[in-house]
């Protein structure tokens, strides 16, 4: 069998392809999970465009660019990371995937205090100010909590696939000839700032 | 036989090239939804998004060195989510008073 040959040349076998299409199939499990919410934001908005401009300008467009910035940044952090491994470079690896993680916390704080701001004015599923809306701006919100709720939760399961690539680094588990699992994480936390590339505008930017 | 186990290693200063595009075109965005451009509004928004995605996916995502096989992965998926968007929309526009 050929699995038998591989382990005769190595006593570890690695596949390390196989592994990252893997990542890659998940991943498109999460386009269609995302893709979904999409198309029903698009069917809506195309339904109640005017109401969905009115809900948008209560979001903070600051907020939502600082945000954006956090993210692409972190990514820029994961990618370094794993070229500065590749390099042999562990300390500057391990501060890089460090300093991801603080971002990924920094945008989680950003997100907290702008729902809180909105739960605060009424504005949550079924809150007072809520029933003073249109239809559309129900919709429009009702979409944003569930978007962007979801994807913080891909923000906080993120940060955790990545701490536990910064202990397996540590412990030298994840080397510069043997990173294909740091390689998947990073390429979750990518796809999670795709995600955020695309809410962002749609969300935010609807004038 | 090819090694798979190995990958294609890139230097630092081309990242944060790429991250210094992501963050103009962040700024871009925002300051293009700021002008009054009616029913491009939302093109343009999407335009710059697909933009910065393709960027994180060959660049930092690796796909531009990758081998064939992902960047077919990821085409036949983006035709089939294409497909279910085009379909959702015939459905809307088609329906009896839709709207």
């Amino acid at each position: 069998m050929e699995n038998d040959i591989a382990i005769e040349h190595s006593p570890i076998h690695r596949d390390d392809l196989g592994s990252k299409m893997g990542m890659w199939l998940f991943l498109f499990t999460e386009l269609i999970l995302f893709g979904g919410m999409f198309i029903l934001y698009a069917s809506y908005r195309y339904m109640h465009a005017d109401d969905f401009k009115v809900a948008a300008m209560r979001l903070d467009t600051t907020v939502g660019t600082i945000n954006t910035i956090i993210l692409l940044t972190s990514s820029l952090c994961v990618v370094l990371s794993i070229a500065a491994l590749q390099k042999r470079q562990k300390l500057l690896s391990m501060y890089m995937l460090i300093f991801t993680i603080v971002l990924g916390g920094a945008f989680l704080i950003n997100k907290y205090f702008e729902w809180s701001a909105k739960i605060h004015h009424g504005i949550y599923p079924k809150g007072p100010e809520m029933a003073n809306f249109s239809d559309g701006e129900v919709l429009y919100f009702g979409l944003y909590f569930v978007m962007t709720g979801l994807h913080a939760l891909h923000v906080i399961v993120g940060m955790i696939f990545l701490a536990f690539m910064l202990v397996f680094v540590a412990k030298d588990k994840l080397t510069y000839d043997n990173h294909q699992k740091l390689e998947n994480a990073g390429l979750y936390w990518h796809l999670v700032d795709i995600i955020w590339i695309f809410l962002f505008p749609l969300f935010y930017l609807i004038h | 036989m090819e090694d798979t186990n190995t990958t294609h290693q890139v230097s630092y200063g081309i990242y944060i090239l790429v991250w210094l595009g992501l963050v103009g075109l962040t700024l871009l965005t925002v300051s293009v939804s700021g002008l009054n451009l009616a029913s491009l509004t939302i093109v343009t928004a999407l335009t710059i998004a697909i933009i910065k995605s393709l960027l994180v996916t060959n660049y930092f995502m690796h796909v531009r060195t990758d081998t064939r096989v992902f960047k077919v992965f990821i085409f036949v998926s983006l035709i089939m989510f294409l497909t279910l968007i085009i379909l959702t929309f015939f459905d809307i526009t088609f329906r009896a008073g839709g709207k």
